[in-house]
């Protein structure tokens, strides 16, 4: 898939893009390219330029300089209404004085298409998103996951290009929001239309998209697979967003043989996989670890770090634990019930040892943060 | 013990509030031209009501204004609460405020400031100095109302009307308004009640070439009650029921609620 990417047409592409409101400069300049059939998702924190991102190519804001382009074509200066996109607002933003029916067909009438293809076009998409029964109710009768259904049929029925998603699943429970997560990428594979998604939940960006952008203050920090931002964060930001994460400092001992690193940990001293990185003696350096990858050994392992357990919390198919180090560092770790010891738990209190999977550490240079 | 202390102060305080108007609608029937004393009923008021054209005319003159007013109001508040609640502009917060002023200032401050601008500007004094004054005092009360309906939902739903393809004057017919319509009635009926029943500015602003009606009941009253007051002040309560009851049913047959 990474492969024929570049083969892939571009339907969406941003460069030099530029926006402040007043003195406070938003996006300083954003390059992005969206591929035609992808599903995308900006992830960043509240205030990291998301949602502007989105307007802009909405056409509710418009940029201070720098282009978009649509297919090739450039779209800065149309009118929203002009624009072959729609909006999933965040609030839903239904029409509250419309029927179910009239906000889905809205599109349709604004373009003035025939009323028999308005009755049809319209009720295909409330039977996509089952909500066939419910054609005559208005907004305030439905529930939320409802309402989200109909936020989503009434910017779909214009077969749009590109569909633009403001954290559409913020306000739904846990439990509704996990099925709306699962029929969102079905209706994306079945229409083929391109979504660009956007949202401050890293679960839910890690688990709905082909690509994670990542954003901090307007700017990319990463952009790639869920699998990649996850597993090789570009730098200490991102794998301190997308996911909890330990972070232990290193310092260079010695480069050795075959891209292998001698480094001391925590006072101990421990070999490390440089990969194609070559590092002089006494450069710091952060490893980070997913809590999943920790390993919890006896105390007197000599190979691991010592430390003890200060919190254990059950999570039914796994037991957290915060074991603070000696050095006073804390550090979560994450296992799984298996069936070779299905009741292991610690006490609070209880001398460890802590270790990982070699080679399952990122190391990344010290950026003084 | 304590229920009866309830409904008992409930019904205190209803009857202190309606007492009056039913004294004024029993007497509207009243027969005999003693105003302290019951002498049987009859219609005899409403027909002389009927005959006396002086006031007849102040009523149509009132009801002209009051409308005429309402409506400009109405159209000015709408468009000035759509500015400060949609667009940022300089000034905004002072215009906010100055909207205030006008509504907390006594009557008879208003009343003497505008009768002192129409001499120094040359209005002449009737229908005209009339309706910019009451236009003036019920600006304010419907820019309040329709802005707090404006507040009351997302502007988002403005924008995706435009998202979905709408012109922003198909947006604002198909969406802005019909969301606003409980407002902007409300608004009217707002000023419409204000103007129809206002005496002090009117006093002040009013010319001889144009009488209506509060003013004229004025008058009359001061001479001693005429007991055709009454049946005329028993006529303009029904109307003003009749048009409470058909807006609350407006309103609640088509009231787009927001979520």
């Amino acid at each position: 898939m990474t492969a024929s990417r570049t083969e892939r047409r571009k339907i969406v592409s941003l460069s030099g893009v530029r926006k402040a409101f007043g003195n406070r400069v938003v996006l300083p300049g954003l390059d992005l390219d969206i591929y035609r059939g992808e599903f995308v998702t900006l992830l960043g924190p509240s205030g990291c330029g998301k949602t502007t991102i989105l307007r802009l190519i909405g056409g509710f804001e418009s940029p201070d300089a720098g282009s978009i382009l649509l297919d090739g074509e450039d779209i800065a200066a149309l009118d929203p209404s002009q624009r072959p996109v729609n909006t999933v607002f965040q609030s839903y933003a239904l029409f509250p004085h419309m029927s179910v029916f009239d906000n889905v067909a809205y599109g349709l009438r604004a373009e003035r298409r025939p009323e028999e293809e308005i009755e049809r076009r319209v009720g295909d998409m409330l039977r996509m998103v089952q909500l066939e029964e419910l054609a005559r109710r208005k907004p305030d009768q439905l529930s939320g996951g409802q309402q989200q259904r109909v936020a989503i049929a009434r910017a779909l029925v214009k077969g749009p290009r590109l569909l633009l998603l403001d954290e559409p699943l913020s306000a739904l429970d846990y439990k509704l929001r996990k099925q709306m997560q699962n029929e969102l990428k079905r209706m994306q594979r079945e229409l083929g239309i391109t979504f660009l998604f956007i949202t401050h939940d890293q679960e839910e960006a890690l688990s709905m998209s082909d690509r994670v952008v990542v954003l901090r203050d307007g700017v990319i920090e990463q952009s790639g697979t869920p699998r990649d931002v996850y597993e090789s964060p570009a730098n200490l930001f991102v794998a301190r967003f997308v996911g909890e994460i330990n972070v232990l400092d290193v310092r260079v001992i010695a480069q050795l043989e075959g891209g292998r690193l001698l480094a001391e940990i925590e006072g101990k001293q421990r070999e490390f996989d440089a990969g194609q990185h070559r590092f002089a003696p006494g450069t710091r350096l952060h490893a980070l670890l997913r809590p999943e990858d920790m390993r919890l050994l006896p105390a007197d392992d000599g190979s691991a770090l010592p430390g003890e357990v200060v919190e254990r919390n059950y999570k039914g198919m796994m037991l957290e634990t915060l074991i603070r180090l000696d050095s006073g560092r804390q550090l979560q770790a994450c296992e799984f019930f298996d069936e070779s010891d299905p009741d292991f738990d610690y006490l609070l209190g209880e001398r460890v040892g802590v270790s990982w999977v070699p080679g399952w550490e990122v190391l990344l240079a010290d950026e003084g943060a | 013990m304590l229920n009866w202390l309830k409904y008992g102060y409930l019904s205190l305080v209803y009857l202190l509030l309606y007492l009056p108007i039913g004294v004024l609608l029993l007497y509207s029937f009243n027969a005999s031209k003693n105003p302290y004393r019951w002498g049987g009923f009859s219609w005899h008021w409403y027909e002389r009501l009927w005959q006396n054209t002086a006031l007849i005319d102040a009523a149509a003159n009132t009801l002209l204004l009051a409308i005429s007013a309402a409506t400009l109001s109405t159209l000015i508040g709408t468009l000035t609460a759509i500015a400060l609640q949609r667009y940022r502009f300089r000034g905004k917060r002072f215009l906010n405020g100055m909207l205030f002023v006008v509504m907390m200032s006594p009557d008879i401050v208003l009343a003497i400031s505008l009768l002192a601008l129409f001499i120094l500007v040359g209005v002449q004094l009737g229908f005209l100095s009339l309706l910019l004054a009451h236009v003036t005092f019920c600006l304010p009360f419907v820019v309040i109302t329709v802005y707090a309906r404006l507040s009351g939902f997302t502007p988002q739903i403005l924008e995706a009307a435009r998202d979905l393809g709408a012109s922003e004057f198909r947006m604002v017919r198909t969406v802005l308004l019909p969301v606003i319509s409980p407002a902007l009635l409300a608004g009217w009926l707002l000023g419409f009640t204000l103007s129809l029943d206002d005496v002090v500015v009117s006093m002040f602003v009013t010319g001889p070439t144009f009488e209506i009606l509060p003013l004229r009941i004025y008058s009359m009253v001061r001479l001693g009650i005429k007991p055709e007051v009454n049946a005329l002040a028993s006529v303009l309560l029904l109307l003003s029921l009749a048009a409470l009851v058909g807006s609350q049913y407006l309103l609640t047959r088509n009231a787009p609620h927001t979520p």
